[in-house]
């Protein structure tokens, strides 16, 4: 997609005259929760925080896939990492993920680990035939977006005979933690900024459960500003008018049933399964494990890895942070003992989580 | 001469005369080099700006250079960045055994163009050849020297508020170009390193302009480092105008693709500069006709606003912090 066509979704003109149409139809607050890291992000970086009507409450959730990986799956990689034989390979936002012990692959690579940031699930494979009489380990952390891509690098590596590499499967899923969140009676949202990428792979319709079950709005949302301010302005309307829906916003990437060969691809290779969420717990059906016609790729099978609850780090507040409980400064530690330069939870290390774009982009 | 670098070429023997002789003072020699004594006799007076810098970069070859010279123009640059003429360079080579001969020609070389561009001398250096394993192929330090031709010197504590501030051209070509090489990633469109040497423009700009209150080269850690970097030392706020920080399409395609933000990619042929409010049009007019300041434009303004903060004012009209880059930037997992 072109440069020029997406300016046409940062039209200060535009913005300015939905901006103030929500500044004079919001009669109460509206609690909504942008599920997806990347429109934090974007709602910092675009300026719109310090735009939107203060009755407008923006809450992070739980789309940052670093955020969410369990300190158990975290530990679980850190182990793996440094030991002989083994190359960790991973997407560049676990590196400096903690782990107990203020462990992370950072330090392990310092310590002599070999760790290698890819680009792509399919650098895996190159890197394991580069390195034949070593086993390649991909950390497989993130939702329905990643999982199809590296689905069919287990299946080129098949077909290319390529018996040395594995996955370490943490992959999870989002329409089941929105359905965990809106079951929580803690919490209170008005209505979803529902994520593009992850929409581009699984369609509308696993989130219909959203207006149906809960009576809620949700509304998949590109990444420019005029989609995210068109979206909630939609779901201010519905509020208004007492209805709830859920809708796709952002057609020119995503439609209505998804990418249903990516889905195939997906789920010949993985299966549904409970998961572990950081912060949050378990969550049924949350999860996505290698079918055991695949298990030659299983790093957690091979390496008997078990992931297991654990009490949550002292005073961290990233789980309710990711459910919209609490914002990024009512943290105890944000700012203080936990910063950008030394995390003390997944939110303030990933640049995609909520206290690391409130540390970075906000101004007061 | 092997058609590899041998550690018999870091011996101090006949195999480093050779290699001395052979390849860098056939590249890099002149009166004072040539003479090959222990230390290089300068006649230096006054004040000067002197300078050190290693370069490690990975790959060593790039789309638009190669660390041979990158790191003259590394160097040159911030003796310029002080108001100063440079003068004189010197070179060591720390090579990996096994460096093919003609890697480190091209390398040697390019290093001879820049210092010939750039109108500076090469007046000592050092060779060392270590093990396989103990260097990355090859690293080079530089260490430059100049004389100041402005008092006071530009300096990253003298930012005032009201001062404009300027950017020399686009930013994070270099960046991206060096990261894409390493990677083997393949950009739609091409993307080159701007490394280059300035201190021509520079000179001009300070002899022109000695009201300059700061110069800076937003290397590592790009231009939103160097901007906190200076706003922290002269207590200012920079408030910058996100429309008009000059960033390429192709780089910006690139960075979008990578989850990676241009304002801290490194640049290696640009330079900041900031100045009162008075001379900003003229130093424009300078930069604009030298082709290093083509792309010269205003980006911001010193204020007193938030003392030592960089504060975006975005395309849509709100504000942002601009802080600091933690670390190194990753690729994002989705």
């Amino acid at each position: 997609m072109s440069l020029e066509f997406l300016q046409k979704f940062r039209d200060p003109d535009m913005c300015r005259k939905i901006l103030d149409k929500m500044e004079s139809e919001l009669d109460r607050d509206l609690r909504f929760m942008e599920v997806c890291g990347t429109h934090t992000v974007a709602i910092f970086q675009s300026g719109l925080r310090s735009l939107l009507p203060e009755r407008i409450v923006h809450l992070s959730g739980p789309g940052c896939p670093v955020c969410v990986t369990h300190e158990s799956e975290v530990n679980a990689f850190l182990d793996l990492a440094g030991r002989a034989g083994i190359i960790m390979a991973t997407f560049g936002d676990l590196m400096r993920v903690p782990g107990d012990g203020g462990r992370n692959l950072k330090k392990a690579t310092a310590d002599g680990a070999r760790v290698k940031v890819v680009y792509s699930p399919f650098d895996t494979l190159k890197l394991a035939k580069e390195n034949p009489g070593d086993l390649v380990i991909f950390i497989g952390v993130g939702f329905e977006t990643t999982a199809p891509t590296i689905a069919a690098t287990m299946k080129m590596a098949r077909e290319q005979g390529v018996d040395n590499l594995r996955i370490l499967c943490f992959h999870k899923t989002v329409p089941p933690a929105l359905d965990a969140l809106l079951s929580d009676e803690a919490i209170n949202i008005d209505g979803f900024i529902l994520p593009g990428h992850v929409s581009a792979i699984i369609g509308v319709k696993p989130y219909d459960f959203i207006a149906e079950k809960y009576s809620k709005s949700a509304v998949v949302t590109g990444f420019e500003p005029l989609d995210i301010l068109q979206s909630l302005m939609q779901m201010i309307d519905w509020r208004k008018k007492g209805e709830a829906h859920v809708v796709n916003n952002y057609t020119r990437i995503v439609g209505a049933n998804g990418n249903q060969k990516a889905l195939e691809i997906m789920y010949e290779v993985f299966e549904p399964a409970d998961a572990l969420w950081r912060g949050i717990g378990l969550i049924p059906g949350s999860g996505l494990e290698i079918r055991p016609e695949w298990e030659q790729f299983d790093a957690k099978k091979e390496f008997g890895i078990v992931i297991k609850d654990c009490p949550p780090l002292k005073g961290c507040k990233c789980g309710d942070i990711l459910k919209g409980i609490k914002q990024p400064n009512e943290c105890p530690l944000f700012g203080k003992a936990c910063t950008p330069a030394n995390p003390v939870g997944p939110c303030m290390v990933s640049t995609e989580g909520s206290c690391a774009a409130y540390y970075k982009y906000k101004l007061d | 001469m092997s058609d590899k670098v041998l550690l018999d070429y870091g011996s101090g023997g006949r195999a480093s005369q050779r290699l001395i002789s052979e390849l860098f003072l056939k590249y890099l020699g002149n009166d004072e080099l040539n003479r090959l004594n222990d230390a290089a006799e300068l006649s230096v007076s006054g004040r000067v700006a002197m300078s050190t810098d290693s370069f490690t970069v990975d790959p060593i070859f790039f789309p638009g250079g190669n660390i041979g010279s990158l790191a003259v123009h590394g160097t040159v640059n911030d003796v310029a960045m002080m108001g100063a003429i440079p003068r004189y360079i010197t070179c060591a080579y720390i090579i990996e055994e096994g460096l093919p001969m003609d890697d480190l020609e091209r390398i040697v070389s390019a290093m001879g163009e820049a210092v010939k561009t750039a109108g500076v001398t090469v007046v000592s250096g050092d060779t060392k050849v270590v093990p396989k394993g103990a260097v990355d192929k090859i690293f080079i330090n530089t260490t430059g020297i100049g004389d100041i031709i402005v008092d006071p010197a530009p300096s990253g504590d003298a930012a005032r508020s009201g001062d404009a501030v300027l950017i020399s051209g686009t930013i994070g070509d270099h960046g991206l170009t060096v990261l894409g090489t390493r990677e083997g990633l393949d950009f739609e469109a091409k993307v080159e390193s701007d490394s280059a040497a300035l201190n021509h423009l520079l000179v001009k700009l300070v002899r022109e302009l000695p009201e300059v209150h700061v110069l800076r080269d937003p290397t590592r850690g790009g231009l939103a480092t160097t901007l906190n970097e200076i706003t922290t030392s002269s207590n200012v706020c920079c408030e910058l105008d996100e429309n008009s920080i000059p960033v390429k399409p192709e780089v910006k395609g690139g960075c979008s693709i990578l989850g990676l933000d241009p304002l801290y990619l490194a640049n290696e042929g640009k330079f900041l500069c900031v100045l009162p409010e008075a001379h900003a049009e003229k130093a424009l007019e300078i930069m604009r006709a030298d082709p290093l300041g083509k792309d010269a434009c205003r980006i911001g303004t010193m204020t007193d606003a938030n003392p030592g903060k960089v504060v975006m004012l975005t395309q849509l009209g709100g504000k942002r912090l601009l802080g600091m880059l933690e670390g190194e930037q990753l690729p994002r997992i989705c």
